[in-house]
């Protein structure tokens, strides 16, 4: 017997967690002595009220998109990745060994190879712990954490020691090459002899993640492929007698999540710094796991989750900018985002459930 | 490398390793009894930064290791709630834990002392000092003079008045916590029905004991010992707290963790493992000194995460987690 009607289930139960958040972070904000209204206005000016603002939203919400996207996949499969930190900054390295390795003439040619490079890459740094869950039984969560330090101090390792440029002081490799910069949203409208977007770094990459989605949801709903990951996601033991082999969609669940988190860096690496920085992800990752559990591992979910992200990492610069409330305000909505729709799913669900049910008997 | 650099190094390993250890044996008590914990982190965090605050506030370390406890133990609780009440997902409420400590942190800490996310800096009462054993000040002063008289003067007694005395009380707390945790796991009662919850909660639950009142007892240990350890970290390796002051430690306590297949004594040893090698990684040049070539400092911060994955995987002995580890108690099935 279904307890609820499915509307409750992916978009009343993730809106009232949503709302619970919201509200403690505005106690938060009252704690501290500033005021909460004056706070969401802030938020909402600096990110929505110019194209300059929508410009950063959206770039932040095309790195969400893929790192959630990364997730989801691996939940469908109930695994959970929680190294897509590692995966986008190894991403990073592939997409920049691309853009540095050849003289690119055209942006339309260096893109799709960047896109291989940041996916192999990606995939790769993911493919150890699950070939370890698969055959190994090692519990995916503490390898990817652990690929997660790994991946970062053999990125710092790289920049330090080999990728930088001889006589330069920072850590940072090279400037990728003219012909594989990424036109921004403010070259495509200036195509139209429009000014917007002036200086934000949102660019084309952001077609490449809405595809993505798009591609995601192909590929789990209308897919044989799909299907076998749902179903080795909702039973293992039925899906072996269904004849699904669990180290292959481990595998290829794991690979396909990999690839995502690592694509993430054609637009971070590609898109917006040129060249590879340390720490470039920047957290983007573990964002991507509020984004999953918040968008209930739908494609169509998590691009709406990484739109409400990319708003409160705009709106929570801008924020640090015009008041006395830190950065780190956005961190602490982020934690209670993945609290309330992840791990106190059920205090929301269990209430709402009865009133269902109660509801529900006396209409009939 | 010579006698007194080796001393030194062991000395910053155990001053490493303490943090290390506590939050090792923290993640012991949770997993044992079936609840994985990866917001050890966050926990030593918020103990942190609370301990250093409130320790500079009333100048008092005593006040601030009392506050550390209690924050940490706060989100034991909201874990606790998480995990074993509401049967949310273990390893996503600790992600969200580490999130809430690396985030409130910074809020408060800005709100409170406007220094941009730390603490002002703390002395005298308001941090742990060093503990002096009888007789190492007297000792340490012979060593000096019978140096500076003849260099090649040598001495064990570098041991003692170096490693063995000088620390602050709770590094030999951290110590002595090893003995008493492998006591009260394999030696009592409580120990023997916390190991059978995290294996068999039906067997336990079936004998008439509350798997839930077991498992709330072994989060809130957990919550106590990362205080400590967070506290360690403000107010007695540091003077005082900063921004992301744990640096993973919360996680190579987890590798630890694994490293030591869930066992105290064996926890000690990881822990001062992956302490020496955070010492070592202080001094490159004495390893070029010892080894004759350059060991890169990178390769020394991942080596905790390589050893652990590859214990993981299975090639150098099993790790084999409780079994009932992760899964929410559900009575009435």
């Amino acid at each position: 017997m279904q307890k609820m009607p499915q509307w409750a289930d992916v978009f009343l139960i993730p809106v009232i967690s949503l709302l619970i958040a919201t509200f403690l972070s505005g106690l938060v904000i009252l704690a501290i002595g500033e005021n909460p209204i004056e706070a969401v206005k802030i938020m909402i000016t600096g990110s929505l009220a110019s194209t300059y603002g929508w410009g950063y939203t959206l770039y932040y919400a095309t790195n969400f998109m893929f790192t959630g996207l990364a997730v989801s996949v691996a939940f469908h499969a109930r695994l959970f990745n929680i190294g897509g930190e590692g995966q986008a900054a190894l991403g990073g390295l592939g997409v920049a060994l691309v853009c540095l390795s050849f003289d690119w003439p055209h942006w339309t040619l260096a893109l799709p190879a960047a896109i291989v490079g940041g996916a192999i890459f990606g995939a790769a740094w993911a493919a150890i712990p699950a070939y370890l869950q698969a055959r190994r039984g090692s519990h995916i969560v503490i390898t990817t954490i652990m690929f997660n330090f790994i991946g970062a101090a053999l990125l710092n390792y790289l920049l330090v020691n080999v990728m930088r440029p001889q006589g330069a002081m920072d850590p940072a490799s090279a400037r990728f090459p003219d012909g594989a910069s990424l036109p921004t949203f403010q070259d495509m409208a200036g195509i139209f002899g429009v000014t917007m977007f002036r200086g934000a770094p949102v660019n084309v990459t952001f077609f490449i993640a809405v595809l993505a989605c798009f591609l995601v949801w192909l590929l789990i709903w209308r897919t044989r492929l799909g299907y076998e990951i749902r179903a080795y996601g909702h039973s293992e033991t039925a899906a072996v007698y269904a004849g699904i082999s669990p180290f292959k969609i481990t595998m290829i669940a794991m690979l396909i999540s990999g690839a995502l988190a690592g694509m993430m860096a054609i637009n971070n690496v590609m898109g917006e710094a040129e060249r590879l920085v340390l720490n470039s992800v920047e957290g983007a990752g573990f964002i991507g796991i509020a984004v999953a559990l918040m968008g209930r591992s739908h494609p169509l979910g998590v691009a709406l989750a990484a739109l409400l992200f990319g708003f409160l990492y705009q709106g929570g610069a801008e924020l640090s900018l015009w008041s006395s409330i830190p950065r780190e305000l956005i961190v602490v909505i982020q934690a209670l985002v993945i609290l309330f729709t992840g791990a106190l799913d059920n205090m929301v669900r269990m209430p709402l459930e009865k009133a269902f049910l109660k509801f529900g008997k006396g209409g009939a | 490398m010579d006698f007194l650099t080796l001393v030194q190094i062991l000395d910053s390993t155990i001053r490493l390793a303490t943090p290390l250890l506590l939050a090792c044996l923290a993640g012991l008590y949770s997993e044992r009894s079936g609840i994985f914990d990866i917001g050890l982190e966050g926990k030593m965090l918020a103990a942190a930064f609370f301990s250093g605050a409130v320790a500079f506030q009333y100048d008092s370390v005593w006040i601030g290791l009392l506050a550390g406890i209690g924050a940490s133990m706060t989100l034991s609780a909201l874990h606790g709630a998480a995990s074993i009440t509401f049967r949310g997902n273990q390893l996503i409420s600790g992600v969200a834990i580490n999130f809430l400590a690396a985030g409130l942190t910074v809020v408060i800490a800005q709100d409170w002392f406007k220094q941009g996310g730390r603490t002002p800096p703390l002395e005298g009462p308001a941090r742990f000092q060093p503990i002096d054993w009888p007789g190492a000040q007297a000792m340490r002063a012979d060593f000096l003079a019978a140096r500076a008289e003849n260099p090649d003067h040598f001495s064990l007694s570098p041991i003692y008045f170096d490693l063995i005395s000088g620390h602050t009380i709770l590094v030999y707390i951290a110590i002595l916590a090893v003995p008493a945790t492998w006591w009260l796991l394999f030696r009592t009662r409580f120990g023997l029905r916390l190991r059978a919850v995290g294996e068999n909660p039906e067997a336990v639950d079936t004998a008439g004991v509350s798997v839930i009142a077991l498992r709330y007892a072994a989060v809130g240990i957990c919550g106590i010992l990362c205080g400590i350890a967070g506290a360690y970290l403000a107010t007695a390796l540091q003077a005082g707290f900063v921004k992301d002051m744990t640096a993973g430690r919360g996680f190579i306590a987890l590798a630890a963790l694994i490293f030591a297949k869930w066992r105290p004594v064996q926890a000690l040893y990881a822990t001062f493992l992956f302490g020496f090698l955070q010492a070592i990684a202080l001094r490159p040049n004495a390893i070029e000194g010892l080894l004759g070539f350059k060991v890169q400092v990178q390769l020394l911060d991942a080596l905790p995460y390589i050893l652990t994955v590859v214990i993981l995987a299975g090639f150098v002995g099993k790790a084999i987690p409780p079994r009932a580890g992760g899964e929410p108690y559900v009575k009435e099935r």
